[in-house]
Parts: C-alpha cells; sequence; structure tokens
C-alpha cells in the first residue's frame, strides 16, 4: 500500500523530531512524522497511584527489556557493562528523563584541537547559542542565572525566560555547604521543570518521581511543548507506525520508508526529504536494516561509521547517609551540579573532565532495594532499627563521565532477536576506555570527599551504575570528511543527499552532561539550515 | 495494588501462586521482616502485605516460582513446617546460593511492604501516592552561592 508523497517525512516524535518539524512547519512543506510508540495518558503515569515506585521497575522501567510495552523494541546489551535505557513514544525520551537541563561547554566543540582526544565538532557553540535560547524558550526551564561554569547565563535572565530554580531543600544546603568548605563549584541544576505556571503548564508541586513521566505536567516533555504547536502549524504526526527501512531509488537518493501501522499493514511511504531522529541506537539500527543493493553495509555508512563510537557518559553513584532526614523523594531528583571538574587539566592523568550531578534521595521502596541488595538492610529483627537509619537519610551524587569515542564500541544487527514486527534488533558491544576508568577513579575520590565533609556515613559506591544508558550519542557522527563522518555539519548524509540524522547519533563528542538540551538545540540549528537552503538543499 | 496489566502475556509466566508456595512465602517473609511491637508494625508475612504481593508477580512470576521452589528444596518439603531455626538456616542457604530469581522475589516483597499504609504510618509518611497533594520543600537561601559567584568564570574559552 502506497501512500501520496510528503515533503518531509521525518522518523520519531522524540526530542529531536518534534524540534525539527516544529521549527520545519512554518515553510508550509507537507511534513509527516511516524512514531512508533503513541500519546502518553499523564493521569495514568505511576505517581498518581500507590505503587508508584513498583511501576518504576514494570510497565516504567527505563529499560525496554524489562519494560516490554508494544511499542519497544528489544536490544541485546549483553555485551555491555552499561544497559540501555529510554522510552518510546510522543515525547520520546523527554517523557522518562530527569529534566536536567545543562548545555555543552564551549571546550566540548573542539576536543580535538585543546586536548588532542576525539575529534573537533563542525560546529561550535557560540553557532548553537541562538538555538539553545531558542530551544529554552519553547521547553520552559527553571535555573539561576549568571553560572560561573557556563558563558550562556551571562546573557540577561530574561533573554531565556529562565523560571525560578528548583527549591535548594535540606539535601540541597548540606550539599552547597560542604562544597563551599572545599571551594568548590556548585550550582542549581538547570531543568526544564516549570516551576511557575508556563506555557499551560502546571507548576512544580514536588511529586518526587518526575522521571517516569510527570503527572502535574510540570516537567517539559516534547509530546507537551512541541509536538501541540507543531500540530497547530499543520504537521502531521502518525502514531503507533513503526518505520522497517528507508528505501532508495536508483540514483541513490531516499524515495520513503516502509513502515507498519497499528494494525501491522505495512505502507510505503514516499517523501521528497527523509529525517531520522531515533536516538543513538535507533537510528544506527534503521540505516543497517535500510541495507540494499547500492549501500550494501548499510544506508549513509560509505565511511563505515554508522553504529561505531558509541558513547553512554558513564554514571557511577557514590552515596552516603546523614543522621538526620535530608528530602528524599519530597522534590525533583534533580537538585545541584557541580563543574568543578569539567575541564582539562594537565595535572590530572586524564583528558576532559566530568560533571557532578546531585540528587536528592529515594523513596522508601527504592531505599530498600538498594540498600538490600547492597547488604546494608538485614534480614531479621534488625530490619526495621536499621531501616530507620537509611530511609530519607541518603545523600548521592554521581559522576558524569566525558566518553571519548572508540571505534570499537558500537551497534550493530543482532542476527537473531527481532522486534514484534520481526525487524533485527539491535546489539550493543561497549567497554569503558581507560581514559575514563582514570577520570571515574579521579571522580569517586572526590565524591567521597564531599560526602565526608557534608557528615555523611556508610559511604558506597555504584561503578557504573548499569541500568544509565539514557545519553546513547555518536553512532551517526557528523563531520565534514565523508571518510569519517556520516552526516555534514549541517546534518545531512554525505551519502544520501534528501537524508538527514537530527539525533544524539550525530555528536561527535559526549561531553559530560545530559544531552537533551543540545540535541534538541542541533535539530533547531538543521531545520535552519535547510530552510536557508531549501533551493539547493540536495546540492 | 499493582496497575500493571491486567492479562499479562504468557512469557511472564503463571501470575497465580498455589497454596504450597504461597506458605513457603509466608514463612520466608516472616523471616526476612519480622513483625515489630517496638515500630508498630506488621511482618512482610502479614496477610495483606501476602495478598499484594500474591498479585504483583507481573513480569517476575517465573523467577519467583523458581524462587520458591528453590527454597522448597533446599527445606527439603515445605519451609512453613520447619521449626524457627530451621527456616532461618534454609533462607541463609537460599540467600547464598540464590541469584536473580530470589534477587526479583525480594524485589517484589519490599514494594509490597514499604507500600503499605501501617508501615509508611510508622515511618512518618503519609499513606497516599505523590499526586496530586506533592510535597513541600524548603526553598532555601541562596545566598549560600556567594562563594561560587565570587570566584568567577571557571569555564574555558575554546
Amino acid at each position: 500500500m502506497a501512500d501520496d508523497i510528503v515533503d518531509v517525512l521525518i522518523i520519531g516524535a522524540g526530542a529531536s523530531g518534534a524540534a525539527v518539524a516544529w521549527s520545519l512547519a512554518d515553510t508550509k512543506m507537507r511534513i509527516v512524522c511516524l512514531e512508533q510508540g503513541g500519546w502518553m495518558k499523564p493521569s495514568e503515569y505511576p505517581s498518581t497511584g500507590r505503587d508508584w515506585e513498583a511501576r518504576a521497575m514494570g510497565d516504567y522501567s527505563p529499560s525496554p527489556n524489562r519494560r516490554g510495552r508494544p511499542e519497544d523494541y528489544p536490544i541485546n546489551d549483553d555485551a555491555s557493562p552499561i544497559k540501555v535505557v529510554n522510552f518510546n513514544g510522543v515525547g520520546g525520551g523527554t517523557v522518562m528523563y530527569t529534566a536536567h537541563w545543562p548545555r555543552l561547554h564551549p571546550s566540548d566543540f573542539r576536543t580535538r584541537s585543546l586536548d588532542g582526544v576525539g575529534d573537533d565538532w563542525p560546529v561550535s557553540y557560540d553557532m548553537l547559542e541562538p538555538y539553545y535560547n531558542q530551544n529554552d524558550r519553547m521547553m520552559g526551564v527553571s535555573g539561576l542565572a549568571d553560572d560561573p561554569a557556563y558563558p550562556a547565563n551571562a546573557v540577561p535572565q530574561s533573554s531565556r525566560r529562565l523560571m525560578p530554580p528548583l527549591p535548594l531543600g535540606r539535601s540541597g544546603r548540606i550539599w552547597g555547604e560542604a562544597m563551599n568548605k572545599l571551594g568548590w563549584h556548585w550550582w542549581p541544576s538547570d531543568a526544564t521543570i516549570a516551576t511557575e505556571d508556563y506555557e499551560g503548564r502546571a507548576k512544580c508541586i514536588n511529586l518526587g518521581h518526575c522521571t517516569p513521566g510527570c503527572a502535574q505536567g510540570a516537567k517539559a516533555s516534547t509530546d507537551i511543548t512541541y509536538w501541540p504547536a507543531a500540530i497547530r502549524a499543520g504537521v502531521e504526526l502518525r502514531t503507533h507506525c513503526r518505520v522497517k527501512r528507508i528505501v532508495t531509488g536508483d540514483d541513490g537518493m531516499a524515495t520513503g520508508v516502509e513502515y507498519f501501522d497499528k494494525d501491522g499493514t505495512l505502507h510505503f511511504q514516499a517523501a521528497h526529504v527523509v529525517v531520522v531522529a531515533c536516538n543513538g541506537i535507533g537510528t544506527p539500527r534503521l540505516l543497517l536494516n535500510s541495507a540494499s543493493e547500492q549501500h550494501p553495509n548499510g544506508l549513509a555508512n560509505s565511511s563505515d561509521q554508522v553504529g561505531r563510537n558509541l558513547m553512554f557518559h558513564p554514571y557511577i553513584q557514590v552515596f552516603g547517609y546523614m543522621d538526620e532526614e535530608v528530602d528524599g523523594n519530597r522534590g525533583p531528583p534533580l537538585n545541584l551540579w557541580s563543574h568543578e571538574f569539567y575541564e582539562t587539566d594537565p595535572e590530572r592523568d586524564f583528558k576532559r573532565g566530568y560533571m557532578l550531578q546531585i540528587s536528592r534521595g529515594n523513596g522508601a521502596v527504592a531505599e530498600a532495594i538498594a540498600s538490600h541488595e547492597n547488604g546494608r538492610l538485614p534480614w531479621g529483627a534488625d530490619h526495621h532499627a536499621r531501616f530507620r537509619k537509611l530511609a530519607y537519610r541518603k545523600l548521592n551524587l554521581s559522576v558524569v563521565v566525558d566518553d571519548l569515542p572508540e571505534a570499537h564500541n558500537r551497534v550493530t544487527l543482532d542476527p537473531v532477536l527481532t522486534d514484534s514486527h520481526g525487524i533485527p534488533a539491535p546489539k550493543v558491544d561497549y567497554t569503558i576506555g581507560e581514559n575514563s576508568r582514570r577520570m571515574i577513579e579521579h571522580g569517586v575520590e572526590r565524591c567521597k570527599t564531599v560526602l565526608h565533609t557534608a557528615g555523611a556515613r556508610d559511604i558506597g559506591v555504584q561503578n557504573p551504575i548499569v541500568f544509565s544508558g539514557w545519553h546513547n550519542l555518536g553512532t551517526a557522527r557528523m563531520g565534514d570528511d565523508p571518510r569519517s563522518s556520516v552526516v555534514n555539519g549541517w546534518g545531512r548524509s554525505h551519502d544520501v543527499k534528501n537524508l538527514f540524522i537530527v539525533d544524539g547519533s550525530i555528536f561527535v563528542t559526549a561531553g559530560a552532561v545530559n544531552p537533551t538540551s543540545t540535541i534538541q538545540a542541533l535539530a533547531l540549528y538543521i531545520a535552519d539550515q535547510m530552510k536557508q537552503r531549501l533551493d539547493t538543499l540536495f546540492d | 495494588m499493582s496497575s500493571t496489566v491486567s492479562f499479562p502475556p504468557p512469557a511472564w509466566g503463571n501470575p497465580e501462586l498455589s497454596a504450597v508456595e504461597k506458605r513457603t512465602l509466608a514463612a520466608m517473609c516472616a523471616r526476612m521482616i519480622p513483625a515489630s511491637e517496638e515500630y508498630k508494625v506488621p511482618g512482610a508475612d502479614d496477610a495483606l502485605i501476602q495478598a499484594d504481593i500474591a498479585k504483583s508477580l507481573g513480569r517476575d512470576a517465573t523467577a519467583v516460582h523458581n524462587a520458591l521452589a528453590q527454597l522448597e528444596t533446599i527445606a527439603g518439603g515445605s519451609l512453613a513446617d520447619l521449626p524457627i531455626d530451621q527456616q532461618e538456616t534454609a533462607c541463609a542457604t537460599l540467600r547464598a546460593e540464590a541469584g536473580m530469581d530470589l534477587t526479583l522475589l525480594t524485589r517484589i516483597i519490599l514494594q509490597c511492604y514499604y507500600r503499605d499504609d501501617r508501615v509508611m504510618i510508622s515511618l512518618g509518611m503519609e499513606p497516599r501516592p505523590p499526586f496530586p497533594k506533592g510535597h513541600e520543600l524548603p526553598q532555601g537561601d541562596w545566598s549560600l552561592l556567594d562563594p561560587v559567584r565570587a570566584r568567577g568564570k571557571i569555564w574555558r574559552e575554546a
């Protein structure tokens, strides 16, 4: 069954697909987005029920392998110490993220020139800054201006429409005082959580369970930010439509895609332009599944870079316990960040650096499970007394490591595993590199130092957090050289000139921060480049 | 209490516990989290909590059946029929030998125990979901950042 040709076909309705759809909508072109999941219902999010913590480990688990919803596809990540986590549906990963909103640093775009590692990006911080700002206005950001870790906050607060920061809370006060004793940088995290009513979104009421969907609507996910605006502007969003492969013609250009609709019927959707927005796992999977006679190694893969250079950001959690109660789950898990160790220091035995992501704490169930499994919570008569020294007393922070690109860390197709439509599933092979290991060692010691300074006891380390593969980056990298990159400096495939990629797979390096703000800024930048080049788009 | 899907796919395993399994589970739960007069909390073998566990097997039904079967093997029959000290020995052996199946079972037990009204009240928590009431948090004093501001820029020119 063939559908009418559309001007632009976007695959994926998550962070980047939504942003590019909204930006391109003002061209008045016919734009269709295919999304394998459906619309979310905030009234069904876990925080509306008494079993909210259990559901975060079940039907709202971040692991698609555990969650197993019909719209999820399985991922073979047995050969990786870090397991892939994601969410599939309108909004994609923004439905199920912490809403942490740091930007990359200017130095992240020039790691080869500055530090001799990774590669330089074909874009710079300055080029992206207007799009970071535009994206901030669309998503709505809370925070505190003038963070000395960033040039961005040097601009007046009003230009970013920054909402007041998330509450410091009891935990934040303890962290801040400890950081000040050490003379370290810290700052309230920028977050896409509305702290005042914003563009139809109600303000945060500290449900404390933001990650698996915000029932209040305070957390920005693209189903409630970009998509309503894009649809009003004429974009068509088709849900429960899973793309099988991108089809190319005799001239090597993309002609459209084959996709299964919600009834399992296979369609061909013709398109003049195809935009891939499936994240750093889904995008290489789709390109590799789109191999053809003309593209035997997968689409857009003459460089052999599709699927390579996977970067995760290893997360290492370090935690301890206070004698007094702290915040626990009584507020957004986000609290503060520290960029004290972000930039390269020649005195250290690694290049680049890491962010410290400082969180609040756990609910009772999460604390009980974590402490039971790490041996802190015993069976028997001592169980209750011990738990009362743990519950709502945890301080935790994570070392978020700048994961450098390495070609052997890659996504391929599993020879056996398939999704419910029979489409080959991705296979992940990944190891933590030596530079990252040294960085982790340094970071863990600094975390212990600040925990001791804060007065915490019973300090523990989880290295790495196993289910922390949120940030799937680098598997279709951008660059000026077609021999070593998949897309050019404005997101167009070197090989297929009407094929664009706009998600985290085009990252050249990972930085050491949550990537969503940069993913969306890049998507807006690429959309703007497309609009400026409409007459010569395929030249 | 669980609101996961009503009709679990067969791959999750049988969602029902047999009468023997229920007795074994209750005996194990009593060893894991006993009732406490001091804290005014039931044990995890409490009938309401057991009922919650029994209907919350979900994705882990197969693991639960496996763990309970392993425990019965270790106990040489029904755990519940053994004297307390032998029950504790059997549970200790299970914990030493069992892998992910027991981990998944204990997660369900803890999920159900720590959402029980009586337990939550004992911990000083309101027995309610987070939404719609939310929580109060102190906004805090941002002058705590003055030393950070005074230090100035730390980002690197590129």
